[in-house]
């Protein structure tokens, strides 16, 4: 499924859609702690996080993920936006919880 | 822990200066400052802030005012009460040890001010920024953050006890000066790592001076 479905099946709010919206999602990975994704969020995943700092957008470019999707109604800061524009990294919202929204993902892209 | 513990403990170690960093609050800065200085000893009035981000920050200042300031914005912006089962009680005490209240918000809690609105706060009050236990995963910059951004004006970094300064150095420390301290929680910890400077006086201003190697200040070790 590509990031644009995913974003209407999910009816995520888009906070920034500058960047690749036709990619293919291929999977998914939650977490906060931005050295843990770094390590350890596979390519082309959507990432599922309550941090909103701009580091996020690094972190992203660098792992070649598909998206963000902040939780709990989180909004990025001005300074995150303006770098994920920059960067053309696709930053998404929802206002349910990381374990709501990841279970939904699963759902949608965890089965062949 | 109390003042007159932290005081003497600093005492038995031979520090001439320490710093006051309650999580979120400067509640106590003003008993030990008394009782520190009953003995001859330094207490620098700070606070360790949770911001956003989850990242612990270390703020230090040379005036009780400055630190209070801090805490009034900080206070501002924390949300929750604390839990005295899971967290215990958070006195606030005198120099002499009396127990003349305790605190009910959520000081273990995280602020809602952004790391960069919290430097910015410790800035605006003349105070020193420093990003603690850089090399600990929870609540450490770099844990939380993957990297610390370029274009954030921490004074310093920290590093924990559990890393000489040189070994601090030579991971963390290529781009910003390098401290360390003991992150006491107990009055046992008091002192178990410190940082040496040569400064005219016994000031944050200088310190901050001696971690831009003005002048002979300097961070010796």
């Amino acid at each position: 499924m590509n990031l644009k479905d995913l974003a209407k099946r999910l009816a995520l709010d888009v906070f920034q859609s500058r960047g690749d919206f036709e990619v293919a999602v291929t999977g998914g990975y939650t977490g906060d702690l931005l050295s843990d994704v770094m390590g350890n969020a596979k390519e082309h995943s959507v990432w599922i996080t309550c941090q909103t700092h701009e580091n996020i957008v690094a972190v992203a470019r660098l792992k070649n993920l598909a998206g963000i999707i902040l939780v709990n109604g989180r909004k990025p800061e001005d300074s995150t936006l303006g770098k994920a524009r920059d960067e053309g990294v696709i930053i998404l919202g929802t206002p349910e919880s990381a374990f709501a929204i990841s279970g939904a993902l699963a759902g949608l892209v965890g089965k062949k | 822990m109390s003042p007159r513990h932290i005081a003497a403990a600093a005492r038995q170690k031979e520090l001439d200066v320490v710093g006051i960093c309650d999580h979120n609050s400067a509640e106590n800065a003003a008993a030990v400052a008394e009782a520190a200085g009953r003995l001859g000893i330094r207490a620098l009035p700070g606070l360790e802030v949770t911001s956003k981000e989850e990242v612990h920050i270390l703020a230090l200042f040379d005036e009780l005012e400055a630190a209070l300031s801090l805490q009034e914005q900080i206070y501002a912006s924390l949300p929750g009460e604390n839990n005295e089962e899971i967290f215990g009680l958070q006195v606030v005490a005198s120099a002499d040890d009396e127990v003349l209240g305790t605190s009910g918000r959520f000081l273990a809690g995280a602020t809602l001010l952004s790391l960069a609105d919290v430097i910015d706060a410790v800035h605006d009050l003349r105070g020193l920024a420093v990003a603690s236990h850089v090399d600990r995963e929870g609540f450490g910059i770099i844990g939380q953050l993957g990297f610390i951004p370029d274009n954030l004006p921490l004074d310093a970094l920290e590093v924990s006890r559990r890393l000489t300064i040189t070994e601090g150095r030579s991971a963390f420390g290529q781009s910003r000066p390098l401290i360390t301290g003991s992150d006491a929680h107990s009055q046992d910890e008091v002192g178990l790592a410190t940082t040496s400077f040569r400064l005219e006086a016994a000031t944050v201003r200088e310190i901050g001076l001696a971690l831009r190697g003005l002048g002979e200040r300097r961070v010796l070790s």
